[in-house]
């Protein structure tokens, strides 16, 4: 699903923020990118995103070369990815309901298509009964999982998740990364990039350690597929 | 490949039906915001009816003015005078081949024993002019040339043509500051057209500037539309159609001002055609020119709209 051969990114301001990045994530699998605060993890979800380009080696996503594809169509490759961020990114100027629906907006589904997704997404994660409220009546945890819910709806191939958990407490923590789980166990391959390695370790999934934009041999990833259930 | 996959799934019909939602949406949304900024809304709009109203405004004046002074396009003449040669049946036969003119609406014939008996009557002379054994006078044409023959330029057409004939001595116009005034108003014109196009600048510049805010306004929702695939012509299209709002709202505004300053003008004007005894009142705009005003400030609305999305839209990315 997830390949990275020899990948090196650099930054426009010269910073080189990925050396020689080899990883592999099969389909469906469900895995952690752990590292402190400018290791790199944000960097390397931003190449699956294509909000940044590597510089060198390669990068295959669902067999497709991201070399390949050409900025006009960067909208439609997005468009099978959901992403959960730290601070949410809801829109405070519409319903929980509309911020849910926004993916489904974008790739144009009819109305009664939107309606009966969103609400199951919403049901999914416990906030249907909130649908017609403004995110900033919700606490950060239900914030969060609203952001989870737009992050699924359109059913995306997968999930792109930058600390998700950073503003949660360790038992709101949990039950987010349960979420997780539970989609994943649906099929969809879940990356979820995070710097809380005691809440990681409790997860038991592959673990992939960035130090300084490198994987090191030590930290236990020796091998790519290492850690795999 | 992932993106075939969505590409294959959509039914041509199913992609334009999307696309029609999608326009349908983005027209009710940018409608909306309108609403939802209720003040600035209506100021840029009333900057934008300002705007467009003063042209306008110009235009209505000369069309007024050009009104009042149709009447006195009939009262200018020019005199030929023929050579003292010409007979009658040549006069005449010249005659046929001015009216043949374009340029000329009408001519008179006074010819040379009509002129001396004119002569006659309104010098006094008319003993001394008995003692003549020859007429002296030669014969003369009054020509009404027509109204849009009077522009620079075509004028001198009329008087090089005259000129042209074997047969004349002597043209010349009469009412020279009729003339004038025509040229005046030719000038004002020009200035009206030049005044208009600066002004449409300006509110091209008016609109760009509002929509720029409006997309930094909406920078987060622009980056997340972004990262959960949201092409750039999805993202614009409310922009683009909150620029047709503003334009179509200043065109009415426009319109609104317009017919209210008339109405507050009406009593004088009319007062002092009375004056005149003339039947003069003011006129609005015709129903055509009302629409020409409104596609005018629609256009500017969307093309400025349209400017400030391609210069700043594309700056924002997700990061």
């Amino acid at each position: 699903m997830i390949r990275f051969n020899n990948v090196h990114m650099q930054y426009q301001t010269g910073q080189l923020a990925l050396k020689n990045i080899n990883m592999h994530i099969e389909q469906g699998a469900m895995a952690f990118i752990a590292g402190r605060s400018g290791a790199g993890k944000s960097s390397l979800l931003k190449l699956i995103a294509l909000i940044e380009r590597h510089n060198r080696g390669q990068i295959i996503i669902n067999g497709q070369n991201l070399e390949r594809v050409r900025n006009s169509r960067i909208p439609y490759y997005r468009r099978n990815i959901g992403f959960v961020f730290q601070d949410h990114r809801l829109l405070n100027d519409r319903t929980i309901f509309d911020n849910v629906a926004l993916p489904l907006i974008i790739a144009g589904h009819g109305h009664t298509e939107i309606r009966k997704r969103v609400s199951a997404a919403l049901d999914k994660v416990g906030l249907l009964n909130k649908a017609n409220a403004s995110p900033m009546t919700l606490s950060g945890g239900e914030q969060q999982r609203v952001g989870i819910a737009r992050a699924v709806v359109h059913r995306p191939l997968l999930l792109l998740a930058d600390e998700p958990t950073g503003n949660l407490d360790p038992a709101l923590s949990l039950d987010t990364m349960k979420l997780f789980e539970q989609f994943n166990q649906v099929g969809v391959t879940v990356l979820i990039a995070s710097h809380d390695m005691d809440m990681i370790k409790k997860m038991r999934k592959r673990i992939i350690t960035l130090r300084d934009g490198r994987i090191p041999t030590h930290f236990g990833n020796t091998s790519v597929n290492q850690n795999e259930e | 490949m992932l993106a075939l996959r969505t590409r294959t799934k959509n039914k041509p019909s199913a992609l334009f039906k999307a696309w029609l939602l999608s326009h349908a949406q983005s027209f009710v949304y940018s409608l909306g915001q309108y609403y939802r900024n209720l003040l600035s809304s209506i100021l840029t709009t009333a900057v934008i009816g300002i705007s467009l109203a003063l042209p306008a405004g110009f235009y209505l004046l000369l069309e007024n003015a050009q009104q009042v002074t149709a009447g006195w396009g009939g009262s200018i003449q020019i005199t030929a005078f023929l050579k003292p040669d010409i007979n009658d049946a040549a006069a005449k036969e010249l005659m046929t081949r001015l009216l043949d003119n374009p340029n000329i609406e009408a001519a008179n014939l006074i010819s040379r024993d009509q002129a001396l008996a004119e002569y006659k009557e309104l010098s006094g002379f008319s003993e001394v002019i008995e003692l003549l054994d020859d007429n002296p006078l030669p014969s003369v044409i009054i020509i009404f040339p027509k109204i849009d023959a009077l522009t620079e330029g075509k004028d001198r057409q009329v008087l090089d043509f005259l000129y042209s004939q074997p047969e004349i001595e002597i043209a010349q116009y009469d009412q020279q500051w009729v003339k004038r005034l025509y040229g005046i108003i030719d000038i004002i014109q020009r200035f009206v057209i030049i005044f208009s196009a600066f002004i449409g600048f300006g509110v091209l510049l008016i609109v760009g500037n509002t929509i720029r805010m409006a997309i930094y306004q909406h920078r987060d929702e622009i980056e997340i539309t972004k990262l959960f695939g949201a092409t750039n012509s999805f993202i614009q299209r409310p922009f683009l159609y909150t620029g047709f709002w503003y334009g179509l709202s200043g065109g009415i505004a426009s319109w609104v001002f317009l017919s209210l300053t008339l109405q507050l003008l009406k009593q004088p004007v009319s007062r002092l055609a009375e004056l005149y005894a003339s039947e003069f009142s003011l006129n609005n705009l015709t129903a055509t020119e009302t629409l020409i005003m409104l596609a005018c400030g629609v256009f500017l609305g969307l093309f400025g709209s349209w400017i400030s999305v391609q210069r700043h839209l594309r700056t924002i990315e997700p990061g």
